[in-house]
């Protein structure tokens, strides 16, 4: 305590005048306004340095602990944890299934979503309700997608009845239930939900794009497909940008759906890493290694997360 | 030109400070939200202590939502609230979805349980569940004085009390008692096949699927995720009998002992006879096959199935012991504890009264389809399984249900369930086995 204090006061010491006219400028910000910013948001800065940032590194501390029954255990034991949850077969698969679930989840919905707000941008009649209707999903919980996917989804009195009504009898897939491409399955019941709420945001974008930009492209002789390709697609690539992130990060987390269709599955085949991570932890008490696995989910947020923040400060000091 | 510099990084700084302004509000909103509750919270307990005139409140927690055993529940309630009008009853139940048995129930009993703030009493599945879970933790009271005031050391049957009693004394009081191994089976079916009575053994059944097989009919239910476990505890007891069986929970025999190879083996081979899409139905799904035109003759489940027979509506069907263990009852009970710390605590003790009560079992078990933990109930208000079943729970040898918390903890309970899961996709006997044994290791029997 006291060797800080003296060397704090030391530092100061030692550098006089630069200092003092940065000591002038920092005066000056907290007049007046920035003190009353400041004082306002002190009670939301020391709440989210514990509760988010206090949490997480609590959680990555757990994780390097013993805790693995209803006695709290915090011996520390280094990447323990960390090795068995590596060589976990249940955790390897929850990995490839992430990534599929990611690949499958996030095309479906820039796919359908930009579709479906290019046709509402048609000027068609009755776009109040169309749009409504696509948006309508979005309204419903994970777990009711999840239960209502589970039946239609069912080989034998789901969707299935459409495809043998057709004349498609040969196509009978096991969707959710297969072994090894059940995931996808997930990924269409996720992006049913998820797609309407992409198109709510492209239609925004598409909004946004001023007439006389469409106008010159035409009169310098753009069809269709050269002003999407052209003009259209590049100028809402930021709103991409934000599906992007929006929809990778719900596929880290991505719980309720896979809970209600009856994960994890057979050979956990449609398994997440939250899942998981509920399971281990509160299921069978590893304490330690739910929050192993907590923290990777965090660490491939931050993946997604970071990129997105340093480019909008980039667009900002633009 | 250095105006419009200084122009650009002021409002620069301003849009960063409003944009953290809405990352920090943003982010806050989650954390804040508890903190805003809280204080209203506080604020309405006075309120609600001031009406029900000091007597406090009964925090229940359970995962009984679904018919029959809220029914079940109500009666015990209904009771409570005669003796004790003054005490205000908060029925916490949580549905059990996923996660095996009362699992979201089980998560927010132990936030709950590690934030110092238990609920007044919870249901707990009898056995390692309650012991690991909470008693070794140091969180439940020994409840001997209340065995010895309510006379329950006499009153329970001998067997069970050796399930009841961990380190000497007892930890919780039990409300019923359900049968694991049962199987449920179709007359129908079996006059199809010109058989007169059910299978007594694995042996018998495979001949009777075959020949189910032949007319396009599938022999057992099955799920593809999350009910195997319970089907698989009875295979494992039909061959190791119910000598042996306690020793896998012991540490005295192996799990790489060749006879559990024998019991993955019929389970593997199970798969074969089972229902088209198993792989898509969940364990709930599987009652309803188990009624189709075109369903199973059996299905290996617990009593809890005739409950839900009987509200369907449902009569080709009767019951006996699943095949080979005819004179073992595999056994689950449920039962309510007294956790450390509770804020009523005479209302708890109460609350286990009536748990143990003659009155309160007799008037939550027959209708939900167990039977009393007691030795000295009412029989004519129970139905006919339950008399068959009386009479079974008298004379058998009495063993722990694995799948159901009774027989090894937690932990055991999901690695068996995963190594199981995984051998529907796999099908492989030799990794499954293996799996097995690592867990076993790991939750480190008879140690």
């Amino acid at each position: 305590m006291a060797n800080n204090t003296v060397t704090v006061s030391g530092e100061r010491g030692s550098a006089a005048s630069p200092i003092q006219s940065t000591r002038k400028r920092w005066w000056r910000w907290l007049s007046g306004d920035m003190i009353l910013a400041f004082l306002v948001l002190l009670p939301s800065i020391i709440a989210v340095a514990i509760f988010i940032y206090g949490f997480i590194g609590w959680t990555f501390y757990i994780s390097m602990s013993d805790w693995k029954s209803s006695i709290p255990d915090f011996t520390f034991v280094g990447l323990k944890n960390w090795t068995r949850l590596v060589n976990d077969r249940r955790f390897q698969m929850d990995m490839r299934n992430h990534l599929f679930y990611a690949i499958g989840f996030i095309g479906q919905c820039i796919v359908i979503g930009f579709t479906l707000a290019t046709l509402l941008d048609q000027k068609i009649k009755g776009e109040g309700l169309f749009r409504t209707l696509f948006i309508f999903p979005f309204a419903v919980s994970g777990i009711v997608t999840g239960v209502t996917w589970q039946w239609l989804m069912q080989p034998s009195t789901g969707i299935n009845l459409i495809f043998a009504k057709l004349g498609m009898g040969w196509f009978r897939p096991t969707w959710h239930a297969n072994i090894e491409y059940g995931i996808w399955a997930v990924s269409i019941a996720a992006a049913w939900q998820f797609s309407g709420y992409v198109m709510a945001l492209y239609l925004a974008g598409l909004r946004g794009i001023p007439a006389e930009l469409r106008e010159a492209a035409a009169i310098d002789g753009a069809g269709t497909w050269a002003l999407y390709r052209y003009i259209i697609i590049p100028l809402l690539m930021p709103v991409t940008f934000t599906v992007f992130v929006l929809t990778g990060m719900n596929s880290i987390r991505i719980f309720d759906v896979v809970a209600a269709l009856g994960g994890p599955g057979p050979g956990n085949s449609i398994d997440s890493l939250a899942l998981n991570m509920f399971q281990t932890t509160f299921g069978a008490y590893r304490f330690s290694l739910g929050a192993a696995i907590g923290s990777v989910m965090m660490f491939l947020a931050i993946f997604l997360v970071v990129p997105y923040l340093m480019s909008m400060q980039r667009e900002t000091e633009r | 030109m250095s105006g419009t510099e200084g122009m650009s990084r002021r409002s620069f700084l301003r849009l960063l400070g409003v944009g953290t302004t809405m990352t920090v509000l943003a982010a806050c909103a989650p954390a804040a939200a508890p903190a805003a509750d809280a204080p209203a919270a506080d604020a309405a307990a006075p309120a609600a202590d001031a009406t029900v005139a000091d007597a406090g409140k009964l925090e229940i927690f359970s995962w009984w939502t679904a018919g029959g055993e809220v029914e079940g529940l109500n009666n015990m309630f209904e009771i409570y609230k005669r003796d004790y009008p003054d005490v205000e009853i908060i029925n916490a139940a949580l549905a059990a979805q996923g996660a095996g048995q009362g699992g979201e129930m089980k998560a927010l009993l132990e936030t709950r349980m590690i934030g110092g703030d238990p609920p007044e009493s919870f249901q707990v599945h009898l056995g390692r569940e309650l012991i690991d879970s909470h008693v070794v933790a140091d969180r439940m009271e020994p409840l001997d004085d209340l065995y010895a005031s309510e006379g329950y050391n006499d009153i329970f049957p001998a067997d069970l009390m050796s399930v009841i009693l961990y380190d000497g004394h007892p930890w919780s009081v039990p409300v019923n008692i359900h049968r694991s191994n049962l199987m449920w089976y179709r007359p129908s079916k079996l006059e199809a096949i010109g058989a007169d009575a059910p299978p007594a053994n694995w042996d018998e059944f495979f001949t009777m699927a075959d020949a189910l097989k032949e007319q396009g009919l599938p022999g057992i239910a099955l799920s593809g995720t999350g009910g195997n476990g319970h089907t698989m505890e009875s295979v494992i007891l039909s061959v190791f009998g119910a000598e042996d069986w306690p020793k896998l929970f012991d540490g005295t025999i192996g799990w790489d002992d060749p006879r559990m190879t024998q019991a993955l083996e019929i389970m593997n081979r199970l798969y074969d006879y089972a229902q088209p899409d198993y792989l898509s139905q969940s364990g709930a799904d599987v009652n309803d096959v188990m009624m189709a035109d075109d369903g199973p003759l059996l299905m290996i489940s617990g009593d809890w199935l005739h409950g839900y027979f009987k509200s369907k509506e449902f009569t080709d069907y009767t019951w006996a012991a699943s095949p080979g263990t005819e004179s073992t009852y595999l056994l689950l009970s449920d039962s309510f504890g007294l956790p450390k710390g509770v804020k009523n605590r005479d209302n708890a003790v109460n609350w286990l009264k009536v748990c143990g009560s003659k009155e309160g079992q007799d008037a939550f078990n027959p209708i939900k389809g167990s039977i009393p933990a007691r030795t000295d109930a009412d029989p004519s208000l129970y139905d006919e399984y339950q008399l068959w079943a009386m009479e079974q729970w008298k004379t058998q040898t009495l063993v722990g249900s694995l799948q159901h918390g009774a027989a090894a903890k937690q932990s055991f309970l999901l690695d068996y369930d995963l190594a199981l899961n995984d051998m529907v996709a796999t099908r492989d006997v030799a990794a499954t086995q293996a799996a097995l044994v690592v867990a076993a290791e790991e939750a480190a029997f008879g140690q």
